[in-house]
């Protein structure tokens, strides 16, 4: 009897997680199809469709494969690889506010790129170089001075966001040591946006989030015994500080992948996860879900940046800035309210 | 509370801190970029000659920027005890708690929407802000449970990176507002008129006097919330009080120097080094180690890179952070 309400749960749970997914699949297909069809020079759909099987016409091919499908298609990779990262760090830290921009992951990134654009002149992969780097060093000295005897979860974050400050002011120095133009320049980067990809980018962050994907499906259902406590789960067999630094690795990954391809984009990583779990009301941590409410959050706002204020494009960031900022807020808010209730 | 010989010591450190803000304030009119000899450095203050370029120097350049430091520095260390204080959590600092960021967010809505650029109007837009946040981390940090440092840290840096995020995008369109922001962003002494500094004596005199007034609610609440208000003390008017002081302090602090993080959170912990347990006592050193610190990272900043500078708040970034990591990683980090 109660052996047959257990199993009926976890169906509906499957059921309510697949409908979900199919759903948010079908809303990221047809705002990818969107992006390629709607613009300045609008493409007819039969056309699309032959352009994307090689058939199309030069003018619509260079318009659907030279400028609208890298953007879409960065628009896809950079939504996945920011809202895992995200949704990785909330769960392994067990706090819907321990994403990657608010730990100073992101912040490291954006150092380091922005030293590079200002102090040494680069532009393009070269600094999406550096982005990853910075993110990666600046992880690791996280990492490396949070632990003693021991990563604890708490004191990552709270010497995370002791470095968050810290860059901020490296930020704000190197902003003030530009000429106003490049500051602009650099702040446009800061904010994040997919304007003038190519199929390069793609290619270097693809081949990133194709290398982290498998790892994480490896590593997802370790993840869910993790949640249950750390003693529980070494109860239960899981070796607690392998899978942690396995996690934490990919998540941190992802992350500079995302920032190096196209910069910081507002938020994206902080807001999937507490969305996905909302959609889904499993209590799970819904990875799947997560990567995909960051591509259709991606896709939308790089729609509403090129197209809602009629003819100025703005960086995708301002989108995600002007949505992610007040949620974030309202979302802080209201904790204190379930906390009062519990 | 404190006995006849520690009541003797303390006073005696606090003379000894004095003496040393003292040596730091005059160490801060001496150096820099232009060589004074210390002679002519007194001369200048109290026989300036309107002909000698370097008492021109100091009477204009280096006296606005040192008293600037002292007065931010000191509101920045006693609204950093009083948020301790208050959330009973050793990582509280107006800066890392979002209320400096508050502040800023309203000062560039100000310039951005409204043009204004006067100091007057300005610090009422960083009353504002930093009373909005303050509001926000109030709501995250005092539910039935508590805060945890963790918990209040993190809804500071969300608020902060939330802020800043606004801030990004109004700056992003406006390259005049950009040009200005970015040197008040990073937390600079240089380049402020007195005026200013005169515009907002009446709010800093309010500001310390209250702030200075709070030591003994402090004391009480440091037992908890349910002893305090069993010893006959009223909760929320202590913490509405210590909100009004803190949000006046980081107002106006913010609105002359910027948004200057890690002041507030190293001068408590140096402060209950010395002193103990005791918020009289904490809030009055925290009133001369933070104007000490400020002044000290304004002076240190002139000399590292000779002929350049380095902003104060920078300088007081790359010595907070340290701490901060230093106090996360030493304590068990429980509640105050």
């Amino acid at each position: 009897m109660s052996a047959s309400i257990v199993r009926d749960t976890r169906l509906a749970k499957r059921r309510r997680e697949l409908m979900v997914c199919a759903v948010l699949a079908a809303i990221a297909l047809a705002l990818a199809l969107l992006g390629l069809v709607v613009g300045a020079y609008t493409v007819a759909l039969p056309d699309l469709l032959a352009t994307l099987v090689g058939q199309g016409s030069a003018k619509d091919n260079f318009i659907v494969l030279q400028l609208r499908l890298p953007r879409v298609t960065i628009a896809i990779v950079v939504g996945i690889a920011f809202a895992l990262s995200g949704a990785l760090f909330q769960a392994l830290f067990s706090n819907p506010l321990a994403s990657p921009d608010i730990i100073g992951i992101t912040t490291g990134a954006s150092s380091a790129a922005v030293a590079a654009i200002l102090i040494l002149g680069l532009s393009g992969l070269t600094v999406s170089l550096f982005a990853f780097v910075g993110a990666l060093a600046v992880a690791t000295a996280i990492y490396l001075l949070s632990s003693s005897g021991g990563a604890s979860s708490y004191r990552f974050v709270l010497v995370g966001i002791a470095f968050a400050f810290l860059l901020h002011g490296v930020l704000g120095y190197l902003l003030t040591r530009a000429d106003v133009r490049d500051a602009q320049g650099a702040l446009v980067w800061l904010v994040g946006s997919l304007s003038g990809t190519r199929w390069v980018d793609i290619a270097v962050a693809g081949a990133g989030v194709a290398v982290l994907l498998p790892v994480v499906a490896l590593l997802a259902p370790r993840l869910r015994v993790l949640q249950l406590g750390d003693s529980s789960a070494s109860g239960l067999g899981v070796r607690v500080a392998p899978v942690r630094l396995g996690l934490l690795t990919v998540a941190v990954a992802l992350a500079a992948v995302g920032t190096a391809a196209v910069g910081p984009i507002a938020f994206v990583a902080f807001v999937c996860g507490p969305i996905a779990r909302r959609l889904l009301r499993t209590g799970g941590t819904g990875l799947v879900a997560s990567a995909l409410v960051g591509v259709v959050l991606v896709l939308g706002s790089d729609f509403a940046a090129q197209h809602l204020l009629g003819d100025t494009q703005v960086p995708v960031g301002i989108i995600t800035g002007a949505v992610g900022a007040p949620y974030l807020l309202w979302l802080l808010a209201r904790a204190n309210r379930t906390r009062g209730d519990s | 509370m404190t006995t006849a010989a520690t009541r003797g010591r303390l006073f005696l450190g606090l003379a000894l801190c004095l003496a040393v803000l003292l040596i730091v304030l005059f160490l801060s009119l001496a150096l820099g970029a232009r060589q004074v000899a210390l002679g002519t450095t007194l001369e200048a203050l109290f026989a300036p000659d309107a002909g000698n370029a370097d008492h021109r120097v100091i009477r204009e350049l280096r006296i606005p920027r040192t008293l600037l430091g002292l007065v931010a520095g000191a509101a920045l260390g006693l609204a950093g005890s009083i948020m301790q204080g208050l959330t009973r959590n050793p990582l509280a600092d107006p800066g890392l708690l979002g209320v400096n960021a508050g502040a800023s967010l309203f000062v560039v809505l100000g310039i951005t929407w409204f043009g204004i650029a006067g100091t007057t109007g300005q610090v009422w837009l960083a009353f504002a802000g930093a009373a909005v946040a303050t509001v926000i981390v109030y709501a995250v940090g005092s539910g039935r449970a508590g805060a945890t440092p963790i918990s209040l840290t993190l809804a500071g840096s969300a608020v902060t990176a939330a802020m800043t995020s606004i801030i990004t995008l109004l700056l992003l369109g406006n390259l005049d507002t950009l040009n200005q922001y970015r040197f008040w962003a990073v937390g600079s002494l240089v380049g402020r008129d007195l005026e200013a500094l005169l515009a907002l004596a009446p709010f800093l005199a309010v500001g310390l006097v209250l702030a200075l007034s709070l030591g003994r609610m402090l004391n009480v609440l440091a037992l908890g919330d349910d002893l305090a208000s069993g010893l006959g003390q009223s909760v929320l008017r202590t913490r509405v009080l210590s909100a009004v002081a803190v949000v006046i302090l980081c107002g106006c602090a913010t609105s002359l120097a910027g948004p200057i993080v890690f002041v507030g959170l190293v001068v408590p912990h140096l402060a209950r080094r010395i002193t103990g347990p005791d918020y009289r006592w904490i809030l009055a050193f925290s009133l001369l180690l933070g104007a000490t610190l400020l002044v000290a990272a304004d002076v240190i900043g002139r000399l590292v890179v000779l002929p350049g500078e380095l902003e104060a708040g920078l300088v007081v970034a790359f010595v907070g952070a340290p701490v901060m990591i230093a106090l996360v990683r030493g304590s068990r980090l429980g509640a105050l």
